[in-house]
């Protein structure tokens, strides 16, 4: 199963780790917050996005299962 | 012929038939008298006679309100228990049906809440109502008055007033602030973790009160009125440039210019009006021909939302008056998601540039924003603010242009249109 990066906006503090580990997947708009890629993570990418979820400094990463369809 | 064919709708009002009558609240007798006994033994097959009646939600999504329904009660099942929160809060500045609703019909609402409660395997209700409106205290006699006259399915009804913010009444922020905490929007749904943690289902007190109808009289009585995809009667709050500025029922399916006519008609001519809420979109006066419903609006970016209606008269100026709304709205953040309480002033900024400045780098910083702040709060206000915004650009297309040529616009000299609060502010708190 596919899965999908997500952030709790509310949680973020717009630290930007994330946009430096996983920058495939993750930029920062002109605030420092995180808009991530809407679609499934690709398997080359698993393993810095995870890196990423763990890193945050305020947790505010996930990585969600895609529903399959 | 073993049914009889249907009556079709006959065009009265059904939630406030008492009050187009007597025009004062009904009281627990005179409830009684208009719709009989709360039917307590509907509520075993509550969710499947709101599905088939097809019910969707008034507070402004009109999300299918059996699927609610369902999901609270498959969640409450495992997590022991659910609980139920009738949004009545109506922090809309444009928006009164709730208001008069809760006043004119509590019980029919209560009534609603009740069923629901037993629907969803919920023994506690919270009715959440508008701060500083006496609402409250006529809720806590409504509730004595069942209490005093054993009616209703037992369940615990209290009130809250959460404070006026306009982000207050999201349904998220309702549940946090009914569970103790500040009244500030959650990143979890309410139907899965909501009031201390239970899955709560909030509804819309509009909403409540057409599934206590839907229970006593069914799902085809109720699609006597509306369209197949949003059927019932709905209710509108009419403001702005009408001769009679209220709230009206009328059935889903109705015009613009139907919603307009029941007040009275437009006072001066239009130019456009906003629909939904403040959160809601800008529709050109040619819009009005069009059935104001959510599928019928969906490619104009607008839905009826929570019946909010201002009509714009032709000598105003729509981008005033949304710098005016964009700027309130900024300023209703929770200051919890970046891209919100950053994005909105910046969005609000942009277009008060435009409007006032002249500042043609503005709009296409303008546009960029909108596209970048979307979606991106743990609510839906952020959203709505860029919906208010994209759609004012698209409406007064042609103004922005004589702005930006610093051509004059008599319109920026009128008093304002929509009415922007001045509370709260920072002494409302968030408790």
């Amino acid at each position: 199963m596919t899965e999908t990066i997500k952030v709790n906006m509310i949680a973020c503090d717009g630290h930007g780790v994330c946009a430096e580990l996983v920058p495939e997947l993750i930029r920062l708009d002109e605030w420092g917050y995180p808009i991530l890629a809407p679609s499934p993570v690709p398997p080359y990418l698993l393993k810095h996005a995870r890196r990423a979820v763990t890193l945050c400094p305020k947790l505010a990463l996930r990585l969600e299962p895609d529903r399959p369809r | 012929m073993s049914t009889p064919p249907l009556t079709s709708y006959d065009g009265r009002p059904r939630l406030l038939a008492g009050w187009a009558a007597t025009n004062r609240p009904a009281n627990l007798a005179e409830h009684a008298r208009a719709n009989g006994p709360l039917p307590a033994g509907a509520a075993p097959h509550l969710v499947g006679i709101v599905t088939a009646a097809g019910l969707r939600g008034r507070g402004g999504a009109w999300f299918p309100t059996g699927r609610k329904l369902s999901a609270v009660a498959e969640y409450g099942a495992t997590a022991g228990g659910a609980y139920v929160v009738v949004n009545g809060v109506e922090s809309e500045p444009a928006a009164g049906k709730d208001k008069l609703l809760l006043r004119a019909v509590p019980h029919l609402v209560l009534d609603g809440a009740e069923l629901a409660a037993l629907a969803v395997g919920a023994t506690e209700i919270t009715v959440a109502v508008h701060r500083g409106t006496g609402l409250a205290a006529a809720l806590g006699a409504a509730i004595a008055e069942r209490a005093a006259y054993n009616w209703g399915a037992g369940r615990t009804i209290k009130v809250a007033e959460p404070p006026r913010w306009y982000v207050s009444s999201e349904s998220t922020a309702v549940a946090n602030f009914v569970g103790g905490g500040p009244g500030k929007p959650r990143d979890e749904s309410a139907y899965r973790y909501g009031v201390k943690g239970k899955p709560t289902l909030v509804s819309n007190a509009e909403t409540l009160a057409h599934l206590a109808l839907i229970a006593r009289l069914g799902p085809d009585w109720f699609r006597q009125a509306g369209t197949a995809e949003a059927p019932g009667t709905a209710l509108f709050t009419v403001g702005g440039a009408v001769h009679r500025r209220a709230v009206y029922e009328l059935p889903v399916g109705a015009t613009g210019n139907d919603i307009l006519r029941m007040a009275g008609g437009p006072a001066e001519p239009l130019q456009a009006v906003l629909l939904g809420g403040y959160g809601g979109s800008w529709l050109a006066a040619d819009a009005l021909s069009l059935p104001f419903t959510p599928e019928s609006l969906r490619l104009l970016n607008a839905s009826p939302g929570a019946g909010v209606l201002v009509a714009l008269p032709a000598q105003a100026c729509g981008l005033a008056e949304t710098v005016r709304v964009a700027a309130w709205m900024a300023s209703q953040n929770a200051r919890q998601c970046g891209p919100c309480f950053n994005g909105l002033p910046a969005i609000a900024d942009d277009l008060a540039r435009i409007t006032w400045g002249r500042d043609r780098t503005a709009l296409d910083r303008l546009r960029f924003r909108l596209g970048i702040v979307d979606k991106r709060g743990a609510c839906g206000h952020p959203d709505g603010v860029v919906r208010l915004v994209a759609t004012a650009l698209a409406v007064f297309a042609d103004d922005i242009g004589r702005h930006l040529a610093g051509q004059g616009c008599a319109g920026l000299w009128r008093p304002p249109v929509l009415p922007v609060p001045q509370p709260p502010d920072v002494s409302e708190g968030w408790r």
